[in-house]
């Protein structure tokens, strides 16, 4: 059984509402000088055929129209 | 008129059927025999709670793969809101939606504009009518790249746009619904099925539906 991690970002050059919005809020809160803010998700699992990974990513996990991906292999 | 865990329009959609004359029926997603049926609906809501991404498990559901099939020879499918999420992450139909550009749940009457799109289902509304049908979504932004874009303005894909001022969303180039590459795939994000009644302050919604029912006649 191998744990993996799945980063899934908005693709640059996508509208990032999400990512915005916390960009926004961060100098109320007094953090200056943040920027480039992009939300995205993390997937843990567990699996005992990671090399199904890029697929099993491209069918579900993300969208690859509007979202890349990364898959980590924890050791 | 298919039903989700989490579907909720689907009663609407159902009772505009009626109202053009046509028989309908709910479908469970769990039926793969779609066998009899001249036109697909697949109804807005919150299918799986839109966990994921909205759309993103409801198109791996059992009957979606007999709605490609049902698509691919020609038949008639309408996705309103949360269907026209599930076709579009189930690959029948081009682009993606993305979370409102404000954030926020957007509830609201708007008006339309009726492209003209190379669409059976579209035969009974003119290019450039004005529609006032309700939105209500949280992820209803469209997105596809701009050479798509502009492939599916050249195809004449683009079924209906947001009027100027009420694009509730950032949808790009104000898109509101799109077909498929041979027409009989439709999908937009208002409700046309909310808007079939003068009580509830318009029924140009069911221009939609009648315009569907008359593919079937």
């Amino acid at each position: 059984m191998v744990k993996a991690k799945v980063l899934i970002r908005p693709k640059q050059g996508i509208l990032d509402p999400q990512g915005k919005a916390v960009e926004g809020a961060l100098p109320k809160l007094g953090f200056e000088g943040v920027t480039g803010v992009r939300v995205g998700r993390l997937v843990e699992l567990e699996t005992d055929n990671p090399e199904a990974l890029p697929e099993l990513c491209e069918k579900l996990l993300a969208n690859p129209l509007i979202e890349d991906f990364e898959v980590v292999i924890e050791d | 008129m298919l039903q989700f865990p989490g579907s909720c329009d689907e009663r609407d959609a159902l009772s505009a059927c009626f109202r053009t004359g046509a028989e309908a029926k709910l479908v469970w997603h769990e039926e793969t025999d779609l066998s009899g049926l001249d036109a697909i609906v697949v109804p807005g809501g919150f299918s799986y709670g839109d966990y994921l991404r909205a759309g993103a498990i409801a198109r791996f559901s059992p009957a979606m793969e007999s709605v490609a099939a049902f698509a691919a020879e020609g038949g008639p499918v309408l996705g309103i809101c949360n269907g026209f999420q599930v076709l579009c992450e189930a690959g029948l139909l081009p682009g993606a939606l993305l979370d409102n550009e404000g954030l926020k749940f957007v509830c609201r009457q708007v008006d339309l504009v009726a492209e003209g799109a190379r669409s059976p289902l579209l035969a009974g509304i003119d290019a450039g009518e004005r529609l006032s049908i309700p939105v209500k979504h949280a992820s209803g932004r469209y997105y596809a790249p701009d050479g798509e874009l502009d492939r599916l303005e050249a195809e004449g894909r683009v079924a209906f746009r947001y009027a100027p001022g009420h694009n509730p969303n950032g949808s790009v180039r104000d898109i509101a619904g799109v077909v498929n590459d041979s027409g009989n795939v439709l999908g937009l994000m208002p409700h046309p099925e909310h808007a079939v009644d003068p009580m509830t302050g318009s029924d140009d919604g069911l221009k939609l539906f009648l315009s569907v029912e008359e593919v079937l006649v």
